[in-house]
């Protein structure tokens, strides 16, 4: 980088080859929407039912809907753990906050994936094109949420289990060396 | 705002974008190809007319069969599996998106501008895609043009991303080794030295997790979608694993047990049509040739094992006996069509018709089909005849066929 920044970066914030890239990116973006038709864009006598909408809608449901929403429950999830952390039983604690996050976000993901199905969503089309109902999949789901959860809960007493044998043994250790 | 997450930082957002970066082209390369599997020289392909906006065309290949049902497992089972690490990505960078000032100069205006049309535009391809391989419809508009439209608005705000933060991966990539963090427990994870772009939290909650674990995470989730997602295209023993899946099904042992593209009542098709009255008719030559199903019985079969592969990722491969197209060509006289136009007995509805390229017709694999897996067909997999070309996009194997015209 030059020491001192030309008239054009000044004015600019960045240099020429930045604005190079973008008007290449504007252009390309700007093509594809003529093609497409401005007036598609908006071609709807439902106004959530047009390309723009969702364009700009899958941005803002992922960033101001979905990911408060998550880390709000992480918060909450955070809280709980926090409020009982006592010294008591230092040694044996196994922290349950990823045994709780992990099967909630997998049966986040599928729930995000595949809702069409679960809440037979789409019933008709669904129906024409492959001959099925969509019947099966909520109860999928509910069963391979429960199959997450249960594992969890298997790795979180294997863990904690593991974490108390070790405890014992160490006091233990530490019991005969004195008794040494 | 408050930013805590301990791990955020250029090296995890780095990790996220690299395999992206690795990964998106495929996805979108292969949409592309798909578009021209359909044939767009035939003025079949939807959108009919993109302008520039097109790889170079040429005539798609009929071999090896399975190459439609490569590119397009490929598209869908990718693009889906890449959904946990898009969402990573995003949620990397989220301090980014409430930065304050929000505009510090005409440059950052304008680089936030093409990171709206990036995120706008891979949200809105993840989406649709999502929904249409679960035949919902819910959007309303043409998915087809958006779809398409949508993934060149990408390409081109990925392209301008990749140019302008290439180096910074790169270096931030080198800043932490990923063996090292792969070995990290959560005991000795901290957060990232500060960096330019606000990305590492000046105030930052104790970890709950490592690096290697928030990879875990988004790998595991991956994964668990891979696992779901491949059954339908890879077929077989697998195919119950897509569990979550319109074609997660197993039906059966029966010879026609197998996959439905659209059933017989949805298409209006009348036992009526395809009982004894039924005959085809095939065109382009001096005469019309009318021929009945026995007739056909009574021609040269050829047996052939093909995909029926969709647009939407999931297959099923049969085996099918039927007819050669070429034998057909022949019999209507035209010996070396350039193209043949197929019609179905299906009155309505955007996949009635179909045009087979020149070596779609001639393939020796190419048939119109009466028989699958040793018995009749089924209604609702086209009987009395349909068409099965290797490497044909799904919809163009023209079920309930009425005419064939060859074009010279």
């Amino acid at each position: 980088m030059p020491a001192h920044p030309g008239w054009f970066e000044q004015i600019y914030g960045a240099r020429a080859r930045h604005l190079l890239v973008l008007t290449g990116c504007f252009l390309l973006a700007g093509y594809a929407v003529l093609e497409l038709g401005p007036d598609q864009l908006f071609d709807s006598d439902v106004w959530w039912q047009s390309p723009a909408v969702w364009f700009l809608g899958g941005a803002i449901v992922v960033d101001l809907v979905l990911f408060p929403l998550c880390s709000a429950a992480d918060r909450v999830l955070n809280a709980v753990p926090r409020a009982e952390r006592r010294p008591r039983r230092r040694g044996l604690r196994v922290p349950i906050v990823n045994y709780i996050r992990v099967p909630v976000l997998a049966s986040g993901l599928l729930l995000l994936l595949f809702f069409p199905g679960i809440i037979e969503q789409g019933k008709g089309s669904h129906l024409a094109a492959t001959g099925h109902t969509q019947d099966p999949f909520l109860g999928r789901w509910l069963w391979l949420t429960v199959l997450f959860c249960c594992l969890s809960v298997l790795a979180y007493s294997i863990r904690y289990g593991a974490g108390r044998l070790r405890t014992m043994r160490t006091m233990r250790t530490i019991e005969r060396e004195r008794d040494d | 705002m408050r930013w805590r997450s301990p791990i955020r930082g250029p090296w995890l957002t780095s990790v996220f974008g690299a395999v992206l970066l690795a990964a998106l082209p495929v996805v979108t390369l292969t949409g592309l190809l798909s578009y021209l599997a359909y044939a767009p020289q035939l003025g079949q392909a939807i959108p009919g007319d993109v302008g520039w906006l097109k790889l170079p065309t040429f005539q798609w290949p009929t071999s090896p069969a399975w190459l439609y049902q490569l590119n397009q497992g490929i598209h869908v089972v990718l693009g889906m599996v890449i959904i946990p690490v898009v969402l990573a990505k995003l949620w990397s960078v989220t301090p980014k998106l409430f930065t304050w000032p929000p505009v510090r100069s005409p440059a950052h205006a304008l680089e936030r501008l093409s990171l709206l049309l990036l995120v706008g535009s891979v949200l809105f391809e993840l989406a649709t895609g999502v929904l249409n391989i679960q035949y919902d419809y819910i959007f309303g508009f043409s998915f087809y043009a958006a779809h398409y439209f949508g993934a060149w608005v990408f390409i081109a705000a990925f392209i301008a991303h990749v140019c302008l933060k290439l180096p910074r991966m790169i270096e931030s990539l080198r800043s932490r080794s990923l063996r090292t963090e792969l070995r990290t427990p959560l005991a000795e994870t901290h957060p990232e030295p500060p960096d330019a772009d606000g990305l590492v939290s000046s105030d930052p909650a104790p970890p709950t997790m490592s690096r290697r674990g928030a990879l875990a995470l988004v790998g595991g989730g991956s994964a668990l979608v891979l696992l779901l997602s491949v059954g339908q295209t890879i077929g077989g023993v697998l195919r119950p694993l897509s569990a979550l899946l319109p074609r997660g099904r197993v039906l059966g042992d029966g010879p026609n047990d197998f996959q439905v593209n659209r059933t017989a009542a949805a298409a209006r098709i009348s036992p009526d049509d395809t009982g004894e009255v039924w005959r085809l008719t095939l065109r382009g030559g001096d005469g019309d040739v009318s021929l009945s199903r026995p007739q056909l019985l009574a021609m040269p079969q050829h047996t052939a094992d093909l995909p029926i592969a969709c647009v939407e990722g999931w297959s099923t491969t049969q085996t099918w006996t039927g007819v050669r197209l070429a034998d057909l060509a022949r019999l209507a006289g035209v010996g070396e069509p350039a193209s043949a136009q197929v019609e179905s007995l299906q009155r309505s509805g955007a996949f009635n018709d179909a045009a087979l390229q020149h070596n779609q017709v001639l393939d020796p694999d190419s048939l119109l089909a009466l028989r699958v897996n040793g018995a009749d067909l089924s209604l609702d997999h086209g009987f009395p005849a349909r068409i099965i070309v290797p490497a044909l996009p799904g919809v163009h194997n023209t079920k309930w066929v009425r005419s064939i015209e060859f074009r010279t």
